[in-house]
């Protein structure tokens, strides 16, 4: 199982994500977990069935997603990964501001994929809040990651007030 | 210049910590090459053909004479006594050993410098014309927008892992030398009737394999809005730029793919989200920029003096200096005088400790102790008295920093190419030589006037070799180092990319080709006329009849 960290801290994974190309039954298969994340394409074609079935849902976005696609679903929806196809594939920061501060998603907002130390001090300003962290990182190296800086210049998501409004 | 402050301080001090950490897990082998490569890159770090080469961050251009005395330091303690200056107002390491990068960095620190964003994926540098706040034709000083740009550009979260490097330039003058329309955003300061400052805004340029001329977005955007409507075109980019394609990925692709008109309204309806936002610039903190940026203590002086007049008429090499190389100033008995670090036999751009711990000296003894660097690789001072003009040209002299022929064709602008940089098909040092030894005569050289003459040693163009009125890239031929040639470019308001001449040439015969284009030029050339105004009137085949005549 993956090590993850979830605000700061590492949390246990209750949640169980299925492939792109796996079909319903994956889903309504896995008695052994009750949370269960499904890709975008799934969620957008079978909404009715999954939010009728048993499980609690959350939903993930490959790189090229677009977030606005869950508009409508933000509200309710506990939780939504977005995944890093490659470290060095930067989109899902901006998918992430989207559904923070476009689409104002209060739920939980996990970084999947290659999710490596050095990165997530950024993604945490770009609001993801859990981190399913790639094999051979290690955990000790990845919760020091979060007070690599003191502060940033920006506007961002966690601190929407940039710093020439704040100095 | 700007100042840093206990916060700029503080995240300048948790970069190299972070850079020292990550340096040490590499070392250990907790981080992969793959893994190492973007922070290093994002650090200033390459590999490059023979050791690292670091290339530090010069922001705009603007430096002070403490920080370059401690750039010369570096290149002796570090590097093997010289540094070059790239044609990025950035300065180059070419032999530091990666364990001592981290210590290197901290001593940057200590004169508030880095190498903070150099390369990568991320927003790079942003440049500025080098005679930004003293040019006569300033519309508005720049280099406090530029400021403001480099503190939101720098570790901006979202935007640190981009489909490919993003240039940013700003240009506060009438006679434009930021190459500005070359860039991924070019920002012309201008204002509207009500004298409120705003910008232009061009996306989309850009040099490299696919050379394109920016396309304007927005006419005119208020001030306040810069930095949530660079974010809106930085979104857009990010998300829409493509990946798949290492070639394809800068903006510009993206630009012609959509077109002007799609992209605009893209960062048009991302914009309107934080438009007004927390992100909107305050006059407050625009002011407080400006702060840093106000004139020196300048003394009130006649605009004429009798006794450099004297000089000129007695020092011939002097009097071309003065007409080359010293520009009118926006006060009254002030110049701005460019060095050229072109002397024939050393690699365009490279500068020695000693000469930079001289010009250090110089610009503490003649100019305020402020020293910029421009993208033609050259160094300016921007504020000698004019009265000082001739004992500071004899000064330079012992240092070979005297030479007259800014602007004219042995001021090459020259990338490192095969001799250092690991990604060159030829190399272009040597071709910038040879032909600095072929119009080495003053006189040839002043007959032929105003003249760019840019080399790049491969397709991504870090000599700009597309927007020089001669532009030299190397190509590789079954193994063979190849030279392409293009005539026509230019860089500044009217820019305009060259047109290649026609089948690629091999080393040797680059000077003669060079003066048989040269010779065309001068046939041709009508009273008033330099090179590029003739190749506009005669177009390119007189040239090309020339340099094939004799070919099967
Ligand atoms: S143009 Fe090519 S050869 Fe020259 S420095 Fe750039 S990458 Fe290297």
């Amino acid at each position: 199982m993956p090590t993850l960290i979830k605000n700061g801290q590492v949390a246990a994974n209750d949640w169980q994500l299925v492939d792109m190309d796996a079909g319903l039954d994956k889903v309504e298969g896995t008695d052994t977990v009750s949370n269960v994340i499904v890709p975008l394409a799934m969620w957008l074609a079978e909404k009715d069935t999954l939010t009728g079935c048993d499980k609690t849902i959350g939903v993930w976005l490959d790189s090229e997603d677009d977030p606005y696609s869950l508009a409508d679903d933000v509200a309710s929806l506990p939780l939504i990964a977005l995944k890093f196809p490659s470290f060095r594939d930067g989109r899902a920061y901006s998918s992430a501001a989207i559904l923070r501060t476009r689409l104002n998603f209060k739920g939980e907002l996990r970084a999947v994929g290659d999710v490596l130390r050095d990165q997530l001090y950024y993604m945490q300003k770009c609001g993801f809040d859990s981190f399913e962290l790639s094999d051979g990182v290690k955990t000790e190296d990845a919760l020091s990651a979060f007070s690599d800086f003191h502060t940033g210049y920006q506007s961002t998501v966690t601190e929407p007030t940039p710093l020439f409004r704040r100095r | 210049m700007y100042i840093y402050d206990q916060y700029d301080n503080q995240m300048l001090q948790d970069r190299i910590t972070q850079f020292r950490d990550q340096t040490r897990r590499f070392l250990a082998g907790d981080l992969t090459n793959e893994q190492f490569l973007p922070l290093r890159l994002q650090n200033g770090l390459y590999m490059q053909r023979l050791a690292h080469m670091l290339r530090v961050a010069i922001p705009y251009g603007l430096l002070s004479s403490r920080q370059l005395r401690k750039l010369a330091s570096i290149a002796r303690d570090y590097d093997k006594g010289y540094a070059h200056f790239s044609t990025r107002q950035n300065i180059q390491y070419n032999w530091p050993q990666l364990e001592q990068v981290p210590d290197l960095l901290a001593e940057l620190a200590q004169v508030e410098m880095h190498a903070i964003q150099t390369s990568g994926n991320c927003i790079r540098n942003t440049t500025t014309d080098q005679f930004a706040g003293v040019a006569p034709d300033e519309i508005e000083d720049s280099r406090p927008w530029c400021e403001i740009i480099r503190q939101w550009s720098t570790f901006h979260p979202e935007f640190a892992y981009l489909p490919r490097k993003f240039k940013i330039a700003v240009c506060g003058t009438v006679h434009d030398q930021a190459a500005t329309q070359v860039h991924d955003i070019g920002l012309y300061l201008k204002k509207n009737d009500q004298g409120e400052v705003g910008f232009q805004v061009l996306v989309g340029g850009g040099l490299g394999r696919t050379p394109v001329i920016g396309a304007e977005i927005c006419d005119f955007l208020p001030w306040q809005h810069l930095l949530t409507y660079l974010d809106a075109i930085m979104r857009v980019y990010n998300r829409y730029g493509r990946r798949d394609n290492k070639y394809k990925a800068r903006i510009k692709i993206l630009m012609k793919e959509i077109g002007p008109e799609e992209y605009r309204r893209r960062v048009e309806a991302e914009w309107q989200h934080d438009k007004d936002g927390p992100g909107t610039l305050t006059q407050e903190e625009v002011d407080r920029c400006k702060a840093f940026f106000t004139d020196p203590a300048y003394e009130t002086l006649p605009d004429t003096d009798a006794a450099i007049e004297a000089e000129a008429g007695k020092d011939v090499m002097f009097s071309h200096w003065l007409e080359r190389n010293v520009a009118a100033h926006k006060k009254p008995g002030y110049r701005i005088v460019t060095l050229c670090l072109k002397e024939t036999g050393v690699a365009p751009g490279d500068v020695t400790d000693r000469q930079m711990d001289f010009i250090a000296d110089l610009a503490d003894r003649f100019s305020f102790g402020e020293v910029r660097v421009t993208h033609e690789q050259n160094v300016v001072l921007a504020d000698v008295r004019l009265k000082d003009l001739y004992e500071m040209y004899r000064a330079c002299m012992t240092e070979s920093l005297a030479t007259p022929y800014l602007g004219l064709i042995n001021d090459i602008v020259c990338c490192p190419g095969g001799d250092y940089c690991s990604l060159a098909n030829a190399k272009s040092i040597p071709i910038a030589e040879a032909i600095q030894r072929r119009f080495e005569d003053y006189d040839t050289q002043k007959a032929i006037g105003d003249l760019t003459l840019n080399i790049s040693g491969c397709m991504n163009a870090c000599g700009h070799h597309h927007v020089g009125n001669i532009g030299i890239l190397g190509v590789d031929k079954k193994g063979e180092e190849f030279y392409q040639v293009t005539l026509g470019g230019s860089a500044d308001r009217n820019a305009a990319l060259g047109s290649v001449l026609g089948p690629s040439f091999a080393q040797e015969a680059m000077p003669d080709v060079i003066a048989k284009i040269v010779d065309v030029y001068m046939e041709h050339r009508q009273e008033g006329e330099n090179f590029l105004a003739t190749y506009n009137r005669i177009g390119i085949e007189p040239y090309k009849e020339r340099v094939y005549a004799n070919a099967d």
